[in-house]
């Protein structure tokens, strides 16, 4: 014990006896730490986000979206092309208890960008047109008023629920209610041909608000009808996008399967390879979310790594000038009794307090540029989380060790194999 | 029988051409003997001192070291006996730079079996050089004089059967060189072996016997007769 304290304490003497150098050596560890760190950090804190982002839609939900797609990846629809398969008898067939019983409210949708003009004031913002269970479907909590019922949805009454940014904006002394809004019909209407007019809407209540959910402004928008948002305002008779409520999270998987083969039914597929629909649980959209962020990591720990092996060969250069300094020192200590092995050992040793100091160094610093990239995100209105695993610091202490091991095991090696006559003589 | 060394050859191969350092040497040293070997640069004499101090080993010939034949001891094993049995005390000192003179002395108990007691060993080794007041200093805060004889106390630590000082004067001036072949001459005086490598008759002839050597063999082996020996008288410094 007394021997390697004392070994300890020459090291450290030799290290600080040369502080530049020893800086400038250990520079391209702390950098790779660093990057380890920072990478874990901003990888959990991504998670995090997604996985809140998600989970403040509620929970046991099923999301059928129109065509394919493979397991791990979105369907193209996501990427805003169209795909017309969805059609409103299909929503009928899953509304069917006896196809799916454990479906508690099933909600339609369809989305389109919409001029609303209340007065002379005009605002542009998005509508989404959904069914009257959609309060029943995903959390909505209201500011005023009330979302429209079942019996309004189906009828297709011209009302309005406005989102809490849209109603402040247009209506900024809070008296909406019951007041007249206007979307203009988008001219690329395939039903309306020349001056396309707009549609008259009664404001009925007001959302509260919401922040973001699933990476959805959820203020900046208006709720109408389904029927009228999907013929009237877009002019098309397919659905976007249909969401089911499960009356229990073990039923989940139950009724994706039972509205899988509803649909099969309906489109008339024998084989589940030639599927036109995609049904999905947050289970899967968290996966392919985490997915995406884990390659992401992977590739970021590439370019830490990179860094990690440029450092060791620095370090590997540096040990061999210090080896070739020393070499005097080395025969000395061969004279006076050291074996192969205790001259390996000591720098080895050296050249792991080198970038274990950088690892340290590298771990502080990854910590303090995550907290920062923290605050950052939060200032940005992100639900960010600030978060270090210790397993991330173990991690890296790991690898910090692992590379001085690996990157000076050729010099000490070379230290040992020293004849100790031609060391002592080594001018 | 301390050392005997029977029929050593030592051949250096540099490509096709073969250097004879050492051709057929007989010696034998008995344990308390104070030997000097003498020669000029290049008669081997530094070669031999590095087989006898087990730094080198011949091509041919046999080492008994304490009655055990030596031949077929590997590296490691050759360290051991190092640490335990020779001390060496250098031209140039070679002591650790940046180093305390008391760590400096400990340094061969760091590689001995020896766990304990390292302070109070190298403080005793400290005492028989007379530095004791100067064992906290840096090692390059102290005189040449000095540190010849911090390196001394350094051989001394672990008790060693034999001390090979080469050319232990070689960079210090006479009073400070005198300080030191004081010294050993006390060493030898309480009984330790040393054989002393050197090129200076002067100091040669402080030992007991002188081995000359010249063109890899020994040429002569005397008795240095008691009216000739020079002793040193210590002078402080």
């Amino acid at each position: 014990m007394q021997n390697f304290l004392s070994e300890i304490k020459t090291t450290v003497k030799n290290l600080l006896s040369r502080k530049g150098r020893t800086f400038l050596t250990i520079l391209g560890i702390i950098i790779g730490v660093a990057g380890v760190i920072i990478i874990m950090s901003l990888g959990a804190g991504a998670q995090s986000l997604v996985l809140g982002q998600v989970t403040k839609l509620g929970t046991n939900l099923v999301g059928v979206l129109p065509g394919k797609s493979n397991e791990n990846g979105p369907p193209a629809s996501v990427f805003g092309i169209q795909i017309k398969t969805l059609k409103l008898r299909d929503v009928e067939a899953i509304k069917d208890k006896g196809n799916v019983p454990y479906a508690t409210a099933v909600a339609a949708t369809v989305r389109g960008s919409a001029t609303l003009i209340s007065g002379r004031e005009s605002l542009d913002t998005t509508f989404t047109a959904t069914d009257g269970s959609y309060p029943n479907v995903q959390n909505v909590e209201m500011e005023k008023g009330q979302f429209f019922s079942e019996e309004e949805g189906r009828a297709g009454n011209n009302v309005m629920v406005l989102g809490y940014d849209v109603a402040t904006n247009l209506f900024p002394y809070g008296d909406e209610l019951g007041k007249i809004v206007k979307i203009k019909i988008p001219n690329n209407n395939p039903a309306v041909t020349g001056d396309t007019g707009s549609i008259p809407f009664r404001v009925i209540g007001v959302q509260k608000k919401m922040g973001t959910v699933a990476f959805q402004n959820q203020d900046d928008q208006v709720f109408i009808p389904f029927s009228i948002g999907q013929r009237q305002l877009l002019g098309i008779d397919y659905i976007q996008f249909l969401r089911l409520k499960v009356n229990d999270s073990q039923n989940v998987k139950t009724t994706i399967d039972d509205v899988a083969r509803v649909l099969r039914e309906q489109h008339n597929i024998k084989n589940p390879e030639d599927d036109d629909f995609s049904v999905r649980d947050l289970v899967d959209a968290i996966k392919i979310l985490t997915s995406i962020t884990g390659t992401l990591s992977i590739f970021l720990s590439l370019m830490a790594g990179i860094s990690l092996i440029v450092g060791g060969i620095g370090i590997m250069n540096i040990m061999l000038v210090t080896v070739s300094e020393r070499t005097r020192e080395i025969g000395l200590r061969k004279a006076i009794g050291a074996t192969k092995r205790n001259i390996r050992n000591q720098f080895l040793f050296e050249s792991i307090v080198l970038t274990l100091s950088g690892g340290i160094l590298g771990i502080i610093s990854g910590i303090l540029i995550s907290y920062l990239i923290a605050l950052g995100a939060r200032f940005a209105g992100y639900d960010w989380a600030f978060i270090i695993s210790p397993m991330a610091i173990i991690l890296a202490v790991f690898v910090s060790i692992l590379t001085g091991v690996i990157f000076g095991l050729y010099p000490a090696l070379k230290a040992a194999k020293l004849d100790p006559i031609v060391a002592l003589r080594y001018e | 029988m301390l050392i005997e060394l029977k029929n050593i050859v030592k051949n250096y191969e540099n490509g096709d051409v073969i250097t004879h350092v050492l051709k057929d040497i007989n010696l034998t040293v008995e344990e308390g003997e104070f030997i000097a070997i003498i020669g000029p640069s290049g008669s081997g004499k530094s070669t031999l001192m590095h087989t006898i101090g087990f730094l080198d080993r011949p091509t041919s010939g046999e080492y008994i070291f304490e009655g055990e034949n030596t031949k077929d001891l590997d590296d490691d094993q050759l360290a051991v006996i190092r640490n335990k049995h020779i001390g060496f005390v250098f031209q140039s000192f070679n002591l650790l730079p940046r180093t305390s003179v008391l760590d400096n002395v400990i340094l061969p108990l760091l590689y001995s079996d020896s766990k304990i007691g390292h302070e109070k060993k190298a403080k005793e080794a400290l005492a028989a050089v007379n530095l004791t007041e100067r064992m906290n200093y840096m090692s390059n805060q102290i005189s040449g004089g000095q540190k010849q004889r911090v390196a001394i106390a350094r051989a001394l630590v672990c008790n060693p059967k034999v001390i090979f000082a080469d050319e232990p004067t070689g960079n210090l001036d006479s009073k400070s060189g005198s300080t030191v072949m004081h010294i050993l001459e006390n060493l030898n005086k309480e009984g330790r072996t040393i054989i002393l490598v050197t090129h200076d008759l002067n100091v040669a002839n402080h030992s007991k016997r002188i081995v000359t050597i010249r063109d890899g063999e020994i040429v002569s082996d005397r008795k240095v007769e008691e009216k000739d020996r020079v002793h040193s008288k210590q002078i402080e410094d």
